[in-house]
């Protein structure tokens, strides 16, 4: 938090004063809160040895949560990379020379990105249930990945778009002056860059696949929060349940968003010592959500802000 | 070549998309639950019948079907057990299917399952598509209180909160009866017992087996009542796919366990630690069958 | 189609829509610039505190948080913004529940969007705003908060329309909006599953489509030019 410092001068006795109180003030703000949702919840009964000693039991976990967990990663899995190689097919045919495949999949990518996610799940599963193309436990899986992929499909082809679009425009007149077409170029040339610069708006989307993954309970995917109910059903301690659940996805999407800033570190170093013209720069192309994510030199703050993929929430 | 190598990562992510697909299905289509029992009794999909009996059951109604790990319990998965060792099917050759309320039709017509047990009630639309032996229960909509409530009839909801699922029928005759009901709806029954028990809301609405299943929970015992007014006649039945001819069999089935006693033995042992009784004018069912084909 | 929008009340879902993603989005500015001073801010605990209510918000699902405010702020901790002796109690707690809801999940996207927009801001201009005497409350008040929204424009605004989408989410419990109303046609007339279908996706679309315009408009009108 170093490069903070320069919001405020280092502080005289007067000001030290005033940060202790406030630091006091918030301590005792945030102790009271805490304090004041204890208090409740043990006049409510929630603390009681009751609603907690299931989760010392060892079966709770490999009946519900480690189930659920392995549902959750297996629709988040499948929506991410099915999301990816489609996200690649789109931003092709995005760039195309031809003029109907770009009307189509603009219209594709705009359409599925203003749709909410659980629109797209809902009708997916009633359409899938009543078509009975698949057997039925199948359809929450499907609805749930398909849900996932027509959104993320098209705000990931955005992002490779983006990062094709802020390359510099030297690496798409050097592909054209060695004799490959356009569509080569494209293909040979700027993608792959875009891609390896996209890697760390790769996993944060990750993040909100997994997330997203939650919405699976509105159509009864057996997912981490649908255990979690199951399991408050079968143990009537619903909200203890639920309280887990949420300290579970809190671990696993703060470890994603490390990993996404470490790539990110990782790639801005690398493309620092290089010439460092595209690298990070590709992600803060003009839709995208991370105006600011460019070059941190000279900017006041703290560096990253990476987590926030576009609209990606 | 190097260039290319997001390509490659590319290709290899959409392989692996398709295989991790494919094994979504197999390990989905291994009746229902090859991620949590691993019970390793493979039906495979759509097929159902064969070496053994699948069976459609509720997996979260407490007292009613309920899984635990590999475990079931409930009256619904007791008469079923009972209905299939008179077929000649011991428990172990059961594959349990999850039956959610929506799907319970389609899962009998392609015959994903021989036959479900999950408080299926007789009506005329739902026999346009499947076929009902039983009914081998009467049950009846009814309201879910706490020990001290003062509530002992539709009538004191008035301007009260009643809790139910989104869309239930159950919600709708309360509010019928009582349009000064004001109605909370959540996706589940178990959100609405925890608003119950906590009192932040003053009656829970849907069948009266279903309101004992939860009444009859440790954790909820001396807490909660069934008011014991029902307002509606549910038959319970068991549903079978329409090509199916073993339904005058289950009938029959059905009406020896009311004989001999099986059936108010599988009542007690499941909801009554809610002192809940069956409802004596309309238990046992006047006529079982009637509702084949 | 119209006899659809009709019957089941499309167009008062889509209001409840709506009035959802304004007052989370009001309340969700609010909380989120607090919480972005708070991260600024040259007290320890403060900065650890808004770190923290960033990672915990933006880490949880929405549907877990919208359930929470149900069934913990008022199941559990008795929260009830509405009067019990009103006909519309549970309608109006609903919704106040599901804005609560919605404002303090977005506030930590706020927060980070408010941040980038500090980001873009040179060191210079907090450099000259302190060498002219400013404390840190008028140096953020004049300098650095005018030119952080301004810069923000852009991920303020997907914020904007990331929740009006998610304002569905309120569905989980029993708020009539467009999700609600989605089921609704499902389930009582299944023979138009897609015409059902289309006619909430256009609503959103028209919904979020004009939102995405006008922000592209203001970030381009609005930006720091430098």
């Amino acid at each position: 938090m170093s490069a903070q410092q320069v919001l405020f001068d280092a502080p005289g006795p007067k000001a030290i004063r005033l940060y202790r109180i406030l630091a006091v003030v918030g301590v005792l703000i945030v102790a009271g809160a805490l304090g004041w949702i204890g208090w409740r919840m043990w006049d409510r009964g929630q603390l009681t040895a009751d609603k907690w000693s299931p989760f010392l039991d060892w079966s709770i976990w490999q009946n519900y949560y480690i189930p659920g967990f392995w549902d959750t990663a297996r629709a988040a899995l499948a929506a991410i990379v099915i999301s990816m190689s489609l996200a690649l097919l789109l931003a092709m045919g995005r760039m195309s020379d031809l003029a109907p495949l770009r009307w189509v999949t603009t219209v594709f990518v705009e359409f599925f990105r203003a749709v909410p996610v659980l629109i797209m799940m809902i009708f997916t599963f009633f359409f899938l249930s009543r078509q009975g193309w698949f057997p039925d436990n199948l359809n929450p899986f499907i609805a749930t990945v398909t849900g996932l992929v027509l959104y993320n499909s098209s705000v990931l082809c955005e992002v490779i778009r983006n990062g094709v679009g802020s390359l510099p425009n030297g690496q798409r007149e050097a592909g054209l002056s060695i004799g490959l077409s356009s569509s080569q170029t494209r293909r040979i040339i700027l993608i792959p860059q875009a891609l390896t610069a996209m890697l760390p708006t790769l996993v944060s989307q990750i993040i909100v696949i997994v997330k997203d993954t939650a919405l699976g309970y509105i159509i009864l995917y057996p997912e981490l929060l649908t255990r979690a109910r199951q399991l408050g059903s079968a143990e009537a301690n619903v909200v203890p349940a639920y309280i887990v659940a949420a300290a579970l996805f809190i671990v696993i999407n703060y470890g994603l968003g490390r990993l996404a800033e470490a790539i990110e570190d990782r790639q801005r170093r690398r493309s620092r010592s290089a010439a460092k013209a595209t690298g990070a720069a590709a992600m803060g192309g003009d839709t995208g959500g991370v105006a600011a994510g460019v070059g941190m030199h000279g900017k006041i703050g703290t560096g990253s802000t990476s987590g926030t993929a576009e609209e990606g929430y | 070549m190097k260039q290319h190598s997001p390509y490659r990562i590319a290709a290899v992510l959409a392989a692996s998309a398709l295989v991790l697909s494919a094994c979504g299905s197999d390990d989905e289509g291994d009746g229902g639950d090859g991620d949590a029992g691993d019970a390793g009794n493979g039906a495979t999909e759509g097929e159902a019948s064969g070496d053994g009996l699948t069976i459609g059951i509720k997996f979260d109604q407490p007292g009613l079907g309920l899984q635990e790990g590999d475990e079931y319990s409930g009256m619904d998965v007791d008469v079923a057990v009972a209905v299939a060792e008179e077929l000649g099917f011991a428990e172990e050759d059961i594959t349990w299917r999850e039956a959610p309320t929506p799907q319970r039709e389609n899962l009998l017509t392609t015959n994903q399952v021989d036959m479900i047990f999950a408080t299926y009630s007789i009506t005329d639309a739902r026999k346009e598509e499947v076929q009902f032996a039983g009914p081998y229960f009467v049950a009846g909509q009814d309201l879910l209180v706490t020990e001290d409530s003062d509530v002992s009839g539709l009538d004191d909801l008035d301007g009260r909160l009643l809790c139910s699922v989104t869309g239930s029928t159950s919600a709708n005759n309360v509010q019928e009866e009582v349009p000064g009901v004001q109605l909370q709806e959540y996706g589940t029954y178990s959100e609405c017992v925890e608003q119950l028990a906590n009192g932040t809301i003053d009656a829970l609405t849907t069948d009266d087996t279903i309101l004992a299943g939860y009444a009859a929970q440790d954790q909820y015992a001396g807490q909660l009542r069934v008011l014991g007014e029902p307002f509606s006649e549910e038959n319970y039945g068991v549903g079978l796919n329409k090509d199916s001819d073993q339904c005058e069999e289950i009938n029959e089935i059905l009406q020896g366990f009311w004989d001999d006693g099986t059936m108010e033995t599988i009542i007690e042992e499941n909801l009554g630690a809610a002192n809940y009784t069956a409802n004596p004018d309309l238990n046992p069912p006047a006529e079982i069958g009637g509702h084949c084909g | 189609m119209l006899e659809l929008i009709n019957d089941f009340n499309v167009l008062t879902a889509f209001w409840m829509t709506i009035r959802l993603a304004l007052w989370s989005s009001l309340f969700a500015l609010i909380i989120g610039t607090i919480v972005a001073i708070m991260r600024l801010s040259p007290v320890g605990v403060l900065q650890w505190a808004g770190a923290a209510y960033v990672t915990l918000l933006r880490n949880t699902p929405l549907t877990l948080i919208i359930l929470f405010c149900s069934l913990g702020l008022w199941g559990q901790l008795g929260v009830e913004p509405a009067s019990r002796t009103s006909d519309t109690f549970i309608v109006d707690l609903n919704f106040r529940l599901a804005v609560i809801g919605l404002a303090f999940y977005h506030a930590a996207f706020v927060t980070e969007a408010i941040r980038s927009g500090v980001n873009t801001i040179p060191v210079g201009q907090a450099e000259a705003a302190r060498s002219v005497g400013l404390t840190f409350a008028q140096n953020l008040r004049y300098i650095i908060l005018p030119q952080a929204f301004r810069g923000a424009i852009t991920p303020l605004g997907n914020v904007l329309i990331a929740l009006i989408k998610n304002t569905t989410v309120a569905v989980a419990i029993g708020v009539a909006e467009a999700a609600y109303a989605l089921r609704n046609m499902i389930e009582f007339r299944p023979d138009v599953i897609l015409l059902n279908f289309l006619i909430i996706a256009i609503g959103f679309v028209i919904l979020t489509l004009p939102t995405g315009l006008a922000v592209s408009y203001l970030s381009q009108k609005l930006v720091v030019r430098r």
